[in-house]
């Protein structure tokens, strides 16, 4: 028998997201996976600047909304006073790798206990679209109008890939995406596991999430999902890129 | 008398006393021995210590703790401030308790490892976006400096307000006997994030600013009609009344004994709270007085603009107010005597 689904109750208020936007999907998943592993009522987000900064509102759950990039800085210091309080930051690609990339790759390098959900839409969505360091090769933004030109600003950065090759000792590192409902399944698998292992103190977590920006990407719903299953997925392969270890 | 205790050292030991259980900051000189210290010391009494990638990521882990109800602090310097205002002004949003030590040094920029009052503006006027003030308290010994920082923590709390130590590189620096306070509540403050979402918070989005704006203009000048604090000599019957805080405060009292014994009738105001400035101190001056002198050490005098300010608002607007701004360093008695004769003589323009 099919089971009924209903909405996790820290997830009740409205959200102001774009028709189309991920972010509520990702959040709907984070809500459940809390509450299935009874962490629903022990959980303090740290809310990172920009689309993400909508969520503050619609999660009836404590939070502290960091100022832009600074999120893995204040979940640091709110997961050491309470070591055993789950810390989610929440933040998307410009906030976690651009303005807080020395914020956020420093919490991986000093393997903090908290887990980081980085919804990667490869550009700025809050401000309108403008590049950010994960927007594609030749991908038009309010700042590359006429296509990322990667000889004079660098190639898109795969953060969680870094993070799984050069600081062994973290717990958990994986990047799923919404495209299908079995890549949704697994990408709610890759967020249990990541906040098992917060829950166990192995160290930090973090799962990057391909997420659609239909409005900034000038792209129907359907399209955006089209274009991360053809464009964005073989840049930003989905998968686990370190797995926790056999306790 | 208690041991002699270098003020960088003494201030880190009475945060701990204070109850603070988290430090999170980046070293510069001349603040490092405060981080240094409590490395080691906010372990052994169970608390955090968090040696951050920056000075920008060591204010946001502050916020971090405060916002989960534990005291908190962080220490600088110099431009290593200039990077916490971002961290202080969302505090101040949030009306966070926490405490940032600044060991001024002198200077603009990278500026220079000297002693120094170069940030006076800074702190007393918010230092970040947005409009707020913090607490600034400034000590001019070592054991003044325990005491504030006591108080720090007290008022940071009751008002729910940043409060800044401003000291300086010489104190900061220097030994001297210390009397330390004994060990206060360190347990968590009540009313913060815990969780289970039994402190909801509203989200900077979705606040009333024009309401807020009221409250917090409220506060503040609850905090200007409680909260002054100066020490003040020879006021009754100066004809000229100095005005200086901390180190550069010290060397005034002392220039102002020589004076005296010479016969010259001058007193002082040494202002221990710099926000809220202590304009009731003015009230108990002389009605006769015939200027006012601030010793600095910055380079365009800045305290001479909250002095004239109290002094033409409070007083009459015909009195001079004169600066003598040093620059760095500490102002040597002498130096102040000789300046001082020189105002007496008429032969130096007033600012205001």
């Amino acid at each position: 028998m099919a089971k009924a689904k209903k909405t996790p109750a820290i997830l009740t208020k409205q959200m102001m997201f774009c028709p189309g936007c991920g972010h509520g999907l990702v959040l709907r998943l984070i809500a459940e996976c809390l509450e299935e592993l009874g962490q629903d009522k022990n959980v303090i987000f740290g809310i990172g600047v920009g689309c993400i900064g909508l969520a503050g509102n619609g999660l009836d759950a404590d939070k502290f909304d960091a100022l832009h990039g600074r999120s893995a800085a204040v979940c640091t210091a709110m997961k050491r006073v309470n070591p055993d309080t789950m810390i989610v930051s929440y933040q998307g690609d410009g906030d976690a790798y651009s303005i807080g990339l020395a914020e956020t790759m420093n919490a991986a390098y000093r393997n903090e206990n908290f887990t980081v959900i980085a919804v990667n839409n490869t550009n700025y969505g809050m401000t309108g679209g403008q590049m950010s360091t994960t927007t594609m090769p030749g991908q038009k933004t309010t700042t590359s109008t006429h296509g990322r030109n990667c000889d004079i600003t660098g190639m898109p950065l795969r953060f969680p890939e870094l993070v799984a090759s050069q600081f062994p000792g973290v717990a958990y590192v994986a990047r799923g995406t919404m495209t299908t409902p079995a890549n949704v399944n697994k990408l709610k698998g890759y967020i249990k596991n990541a906040f098992e292992a917060q829950m166990n103190h192995e160290g930090y977590s973090i799962v990057e999430v391909l997420s659609p920006c239909p409005t900034n990407w000038g792209m129907t719903p359907l399209q955006s999902v089209e274009r991360i299953e053809k464009e964005l997925i073989p840049y930003y392969p989905l998968g686990e890129f370190k797995t926790r270890e056999a306790k | 008398m208690g041991d002699m205790m270098k003020g960088n050292i003494a201030i880190a030991e009475a945060a701990v006393r204070a109850g603070a259980r988290l430090y999170a900051g980046y070293p510069i000189t001349p603040s490092t021995e405060i981080m240094e210290y409590l490395s080691d010391r906010m372990p052994e009494v169970g608390g955090v210590f968090i040696q951050a990638e920056s000075e920008v990521a060591g204010i946001n882990m502050v916020l971090g703790g405060a916002v989960c109800g534990v005291r908190s602090l962080t220490a600088s310097s110099g431009p290593g401030m200039s990077l916490k205002q971002e961290g202080i002004s969302c505090a101040s949003d949030e009306e966070l308790p926490l405490v940032v030590i600044n060991v001024v040094r002198y200077g603009i920029g990278l500026g220079t490892l000297d002693s120094g009052q170069s940030d006076y503006h800074r702190g007393t006027r918010g230092g970040g976006n947005g409009d707020y003030r913090c607490i600034v308290l400034s000590p001019y010994s070592v054991q003044e400096a325990v005491e504030l920082v006591g108080l720090a923590f007290e008022l940071s709390e009751k008002y729910r307000m940043v409060a800044e130590i401003m000291t300086e590189a010489a104190l900061g620096q220097m030994m001297e006997p210390c009397d330390l306070p004994e060990f206060k509540d360190a347990t968590k403050m009540p009313g913060f994030i815990d969780g289970k979402h039994t402190n909801p918070r509203i989200s900077p989005l979705y606040k009333n600013r024009i309401k807020e704006a009221g409250e917090i203009k409220a506060k503040y000048e609850e905090v200007k009609a409680n909260e002054q604090r100066w020490q003040d000599g020879y006021l009754d019957d100066a004809d000229y009344v100095f005005v200086a805080f901390g180190i550069p405060g010290r060397s005034t009292m002392g220039a102002i004994e020589q004076l005296r014994a010479e016969g010259h009738k001058v007193g002082f105001i040494r202002p221990i709270t710099l926000w809220p400035f202590p304009e009731k101190a003015f009230e108990k001056v002389n009605p006769n007085v015939k200027g006012y002198i601030t010793v600095e050490t910055n380079a365009l005098g800045q305290m001479v603009d909250d002095v004239a300010l109290t002094v033409k608002r409070l007083r009459r607007a015909d009195i001079p107010v004169y600066c003598l701004p040093y620059v760095l360093g500490v102002p040597a008695m002498q130096r102040i005597h000789d300046d001082f004769l020189t105002i007496e003589a008429g032969e130096m323009k007033e600012v205001y």
